[in-house]
């Protein structure tokens, strides 16, 4: 479905990806595991057209991303909820929603996927028209993760779904993101949380320094003992 | 007789603080959402200005029926300015951005009153109407038509740009766009294109007041720096970016300057609205109604 091959990345004359290649199949919930700065949001950035390449070629159910401006790739069905969210504060929960379906290819289903947000997570129906600064942590990632889910995605990106919150949160958000992808759409995640991603993933690369070190079955590579000594101690 | 010429006073103050408030209008939207500090915003009013003269004079159309005239002429104008000199300013970070706008902005600002100096001459213009003189009484104080029918344009085009940004999805767009670009563009909204549209419309604002101030003041190439710093004074008194505080912001300039030359000096117009400016960023930077937070 999505397919980076030898892609470099450079902020200016300093590079931050090296020869990056990763696939990440249909129906699949792919993380991207690594310690901070090891270049997993710019992986992201880099597929939601926030970046451009330095090289290499990136493409999505056969078309080609590298080229393309962020918002045509909305159109085509990546859709990215980006590190602590960005909701709109200063808007309602529902204009917050109704903007996730800004694209013409979800437009037409906004009633439909706005009932869907709704059922599954009921809390931001009840909040529906409170100003979205007025949120919890854990509502704005809600809120962030519905308003993703309006666009009608094929992919979802999730960048960090559990910083910043409290440990039964985060269980739950997992839980979530699991329901999501039985529902049939295909998830690429960034983590902190290594052993509870790696635990959902259905395979996972490991990234430092701007590099992929390692990939896997998700469970296979909590295993490793690499791993273990690095992220879980 | 006191207390008369007091509600005079007051009542001229708020009737030309709606006209600084327009002004400040189109440069508040184009400030809140693309972070362009517009310094030639002055110059667009005098454009509009022109437009409505020549409007008039050669072709007889009434002033207030050269406001869509106006607009439209202003809003391409701000399209193609846009697309030849801010657009390359866009992906700068915020800082440098305000930076190297307000440099090009000043630039173009030049270009722009000579061209007008250029074209139509260094006179200064105005346009009387047969109503211009008219004006009724209420309890002793004067209501020149003139400045009310501004206090109404004004008040319109603040509604009539409120209920866009807040009702339309293009205006639920612009908004977005504002508050976080990057957001914005992750959920497929092409922030180039809000940027333009809101660029061009401050500008058509802008051309509204340009007509306001032809038949209420004069017009001439070099006047858009006094009405730039005014649109200045207003939006950091209304809060930087916030569309009501606009209107409102204008309103105390203008009982301000109005106060002042009936307390003390009508020399001392200006010099009050700046030392309002200097307070209001001493003591309250967000501005009299900005959050401290977007």
């Amino acid at each position: 479905m999505l397919k980076l091959e030898n892609v470099d990345v450079f902020y200016k004359e300093l590079q931050a990806l090296w020869g990056v290649s990763l696939t990440v199949n249909q129906g699949e919930i792919v993380a991207l595991v690594g310690p901070n700065g090891a270049g997993k949001t710019t992986i992201l950035n880099l597929i939601s057209g926030m970046l451009k390449p330095g090289a290499g070629e990136i493409s999505f159910l056969g078309n080609p991303l590298a080229r393309i401006t962020p918002h045509r790739i909305v159109e085509l069905g990546i859709s990215q909820v980006p590190e602590s969210g960005k909701i709109f504060t200063g808007m309602s929960v529902l204009e917050n929603l109704e903007l996730g379906a800004f694209v013409m290819r979800a437009r037409q289903k906004r009633t439909e996927s706005l009932q869907r947000v709704y059922e599954m997570f009921p809390r931001l129906a009840e909040r529906k028209s409170q100003q979205a600064g007025t949120l919890s942590g854990g509502e704005r990632q809600m809120l962030a993760i519905g308003r993703a889910l309006m666009s009608d995605p094929k992919l979802l990106m999730l960048d960090e779904p559990s910083f910043g919150l409290a440990p039964i949160l985060v269980e739950q958000m997992f839980e979530m993101i699991a329901r999501i992808n039985q529902q049939g759409l295909t998830i690429l995640l960034v983590e902190q949380n290594v052993q509870s991603s790696l635990e959902l993933a259905h395979r996972a690369y490991l990234l430092e320094n701007g590099q992929i070190v390692g990939e896997g079955k998700g469970r296979e590579l909590l295993s490793y003992e690499s791993v273990r000594s690095a992220y879980l101690g | 007789m006191m207390i008369q010429s007091l509600g005079q006073n007051l009542v001229f103050g708020l009737l030309v603080g709606a006209l600084y408030g327009l002004v400040a209008l189109g440069l508040s939207l184009i400030f809140g959402v693309t972070k362009f500090l517009n310094v030639a915003h002055g110059e667009l009013v005098m454009f509009g200005g022109y437009a409505c003269f020549w409007a008039f004079s050669l072709l007889g159309v009434d002033p207030f029926i050269s406001i869509p005239i106006s607009m439209v002429f202003l809003f391409l104008l701000g399209a193609v300015v846009y697309r030849l000199v801010f657009s390359r300013t866009v992906k700068l970070p915020e800082e440098s951005k305000i930076k190297n706008t307000l440099l090009v902005a000043f630039g173009l600002s030049v270009i722009l009153q000579n061209l007008a100096l250029n074209f139509f001459t260094a006179d200064e213009r105005s346009v009387t109407t047969s109503y211009a003189m008219k004006a009724f009484t209420i309890a002793g104080v004067r209501f020149p038509v003139m400045r009310l029918a501004s206090l109404v344009v004004a008040v319109l085009f603040l509604v009539a740009l409120t209920l866009f940004l807040r009702k339309t999805y293009t205006g639920k767009a612009i908004r977005a766009t504002a508050q976080n670009w990057e957001a914005a563009s992750l959920m497929g909204i092409d922030i180039h294109k809000v940027y333009l549209l809101a660029f061009a419309l401050g500008a058509s604002l802008a051309g509204v007041a340009g007509i306001l101030v032809t038949v209420n003041y004069s017009i001439y190439p070099t006047m858009g720096l006094s009405w730039t710093l005014k649109a200045l004074i207003v939006m950091v008194l209304g809060g930087l970016g916030n569309i009501p505080g606009a209107l409102i912001g204008g309103l105390i300039l203008g009982v301000t300057e109005s106060a002042t030359s009936f307390f003390i000096d009508s020399n001392y117009r200006e010099v009050a609205g700046l030392v309002l400016f200097l307070l209001v960023l001493i003591f309250r930077p967000q501005g009299l109604f900005g959050m401290k937070e977007s």
